[in-house]
């Protein structure tokens, strides 16, 4: 099989195993509605400052909710999962068969990939329908270079996340360790004019704060033009090849407890 | 295929730091041969299974397994072997067929998955799911998986461990159904029964090396070679009064004489011709080849996982 062919058919099976987990359909495409629709119940029609402009609090939530489903339903997905493939033994017993580590990668990223265009596709319909937040016409380019930008990066860094990840039980913890304080510092749950100046400070080191900047202007009203904004899509692909590269470097396809440092095997490096 | 081995090691080592774990094994495995390393746990057979399957390095020595060093595995190679690992779950969510279906979309000719779901015997659990199985049907699982490929070379580490007799033989009925396809395979275990049920060729591996090498009714030399003899005199006769050539051999053993013996006809004309002549009952008398059970037992110190 060619490797596109390949991609598809470990990707089929990736979807019946994401669709038939409870746990994960209801953190992943059930909770960010969920989200949506608390935030906005409170907040949305309270208005808050965005670029000088006063935004409705309904049209800031949108884009907010975008971003915690996207990170949702791919770093966090892709985290937690890897681990607890890793963990039960089914990552290695992949790398027995002649499948190309690269292709069972870019299945498991596809399922990421799809799961996110779903909820962008029901956030952006519900927030029209529902809310009145204006559909992102104008601003469509932009919104789709994030959207794909975002996604390849944070599937890079949720792979790179699973070597810090000890065991399967601890993945949840450490998984939301990492993402909710980002949530906050980046403006997803409080708008970012809310937030005292430190805080803010940390968000722009990380990436989920320049998602969120760029879902925010596809959606703001008053944007003029396309949307796309280099500065901030230039912070998204950095740490998407930080990512890379450290997933790349670290990834563990043994259950930890075999190669740990403490017992000090070295897997055998695989060749073309 | 030319009919060279199917694996080869000469000298294979294996170190963790200061822990040699693998100490120079050789071995040649023919094509279509079932062979078992037998040890203790902790023996170095899963290193060594997990060096020829590409999983590890090796520290030291040459290995060929299909003429290749697994040590530089490609794609092609991975699609000639099949694995089924020591410990490790499968996709608890697929049912067995899609279990099949996927891994079978790996290999460049698969086997039919209705023809290797018989072969394992889960032909009225392919619509179940894998994580609904019991341990035993789970582990045929894992066999059909590396079944599907149709490969050369099948390694199945410890395939039985854990599960309850009847499961076992179970087991031993669908590795025998192997044999029939041709497949080579190498096995680890530390059942004796199940290596001399199984293999044609049985390796004992013990502190990582190999202590012993051969065919499951001649392994262990001399001490196979022995057959033993143990029987019970009556109240009131001596051990001394026996013939004197059968009493020099005699040790007391769980209340019973017992005399080990490489002229095991001999010693019981002797022996017999005299209980007779006497006209002396021996009790309880047996005699009997040691299985590989007590051959093992000697070559491993009675480690054994006896369980």
């Amino acid at each position: 099989m060619k490797t596109g062919q390949l991609v598809l058919h470990q990707f089929r099976y990736d979807q019946k195993t994401f669709w038939r987990e409870p746990t994960a359909v209801f953190f992943t495409v059930a909770l960010p509605l969920i989200f949506l629709f608390i935030f906005t119940s409170i907040f949305g029609n309270e208005a808050t400052i965005v670029d000088g402009q006063r935004v409705k609090g309904s049209t800031y939530y949108v884009p907010g909710i975008l971003a915690l489903a996207l990170v949702s339903a791919t770093l966090v997905n892709l985290a937690i999962t890897m681990t607890i493939l890793r963990e039960r033994g089914i990552l290695k017993r992949v790398r027995s068969t002649p499948l190309p580590p690269s292709v069972f990668m870019a299945a498991r990223m596809g399922t990421s990939t799809v799961v996110t265009l779903l909820l962008v596709v029901v956030v952006t319909v519900l927030g029209r329908l529902v809310y009145g937040v204006r559909l992102p016409t104008d601003t469509l380019p932009g919104l789709v270079l994030t959207v794909a930008v975002g996604t390849a990066a944070f599937s890079a860094l949720g792979l790179a996340l699973t070597a810090g990840i000890p065991n399967e039980n601890a993945a949840p913890a450490v998984t939301n360790a990492v993402v909710l304080p980002l949530y906050f510092f980046s403006g997803v749950f409080i708008p970012l004019e809310d937030l005292p100046r430190g805080m803010r400070l940390i968000g722009d080191v990380f990436p989920v704060k320049h998602l969120f900047e760029l879902l925010l202007t596809a959606f703001n009203p008053a944007t003029r033009g396309s949307g796309i904004e280099l500065d901030h899509l230039g912070m998204l692909v950095l740490w998407g090849v930080v990512g890379l590269v450290v997933a790349v470097r670290t990834f563990g396809w043994a259950p930890r407890a075999e190669s740990g440092r403490g017992a000090g095997i070295r897997w055998a490096r695989r060749r073309r | 295929m030319g009919g060279g081995p199917v694996i080869r090691a000469r000298g294979l080592e294996k170190s963790y730091g200061s822990l040699r774990a693998v100490r120079g094994i050789d071995l040649e495995v023919g094509e279509g041969e079932i062979f078992a390393f037998l040890g203790p746990n902790g023996a170095g057979k899963t290193t060594t299974v997990e060096i020829l399957e590409g999983y590890r390095h090796r520290s030291g020595g040459e290995v060929e397994v299909l003429g290749v060093d697994p040590g530089r595995a490609t794609t092609e190679w991975r699609a000639r072997i099949g694995v089924v690992l020591q410990s490790g779950q499968l996709e608890p969510l697929l049912t067995v067929r899609e279990s099949l279906e996927l891994y079978a979309g790996y290999y460049p000719s698969p086997r039919p998955v209705d023809e290797t779901l018989e072969v394992v015997g889960l032909t009225p659990q392919r619509d179940q799911r894998a994580g609904k199985l019991s341990g035993g049907q789970q582990r045929r699982l894992d066999v059909a998986l590396a079944l599907i490929g149709n490969p050369e070379l099948l390694f199945l580490d410890e395939p039985t461990t854990g599960f309850d007799p009847a499961a076992r033989r179970g087991a031993w009925g669908m590795i025998a159904n192997l044999r029939q396809l041709g497949k080579t395979v190498l096995l680890t275990t530390h059942y004796m029964e199940e290596a001399q049920i199984l293999a044609d060729r049985v390796a004992i591996i013990k502190g990582g090396e190999i202590v012993a090498l051969g065919k499951p009714s001649e392994l262990g030399g001399a001490a196979a070679g022995r057959t033993s003899i143990r029987f019970r005199l009556p109240a009131g006769t001596a051990t001394d009064e026996l013939p004197s050539a059968i009493a020099a051999k005699a040790q007391e053993a769980d209340g019973r004489l017992q005399l080990a013996t490489e002229t095991p006809v001999d010693d019981l004309a002797l022996l017999c011709g005299w209980a007779l002549e006497q006209a002396v009952d021996l009790g309880d008398l047996e005699v009997s080849r040691p299985t590989l059970e007590d051959v093992y037992l000697e070559l491993t110190g009675g480690e054994a996982g006896l369980t």
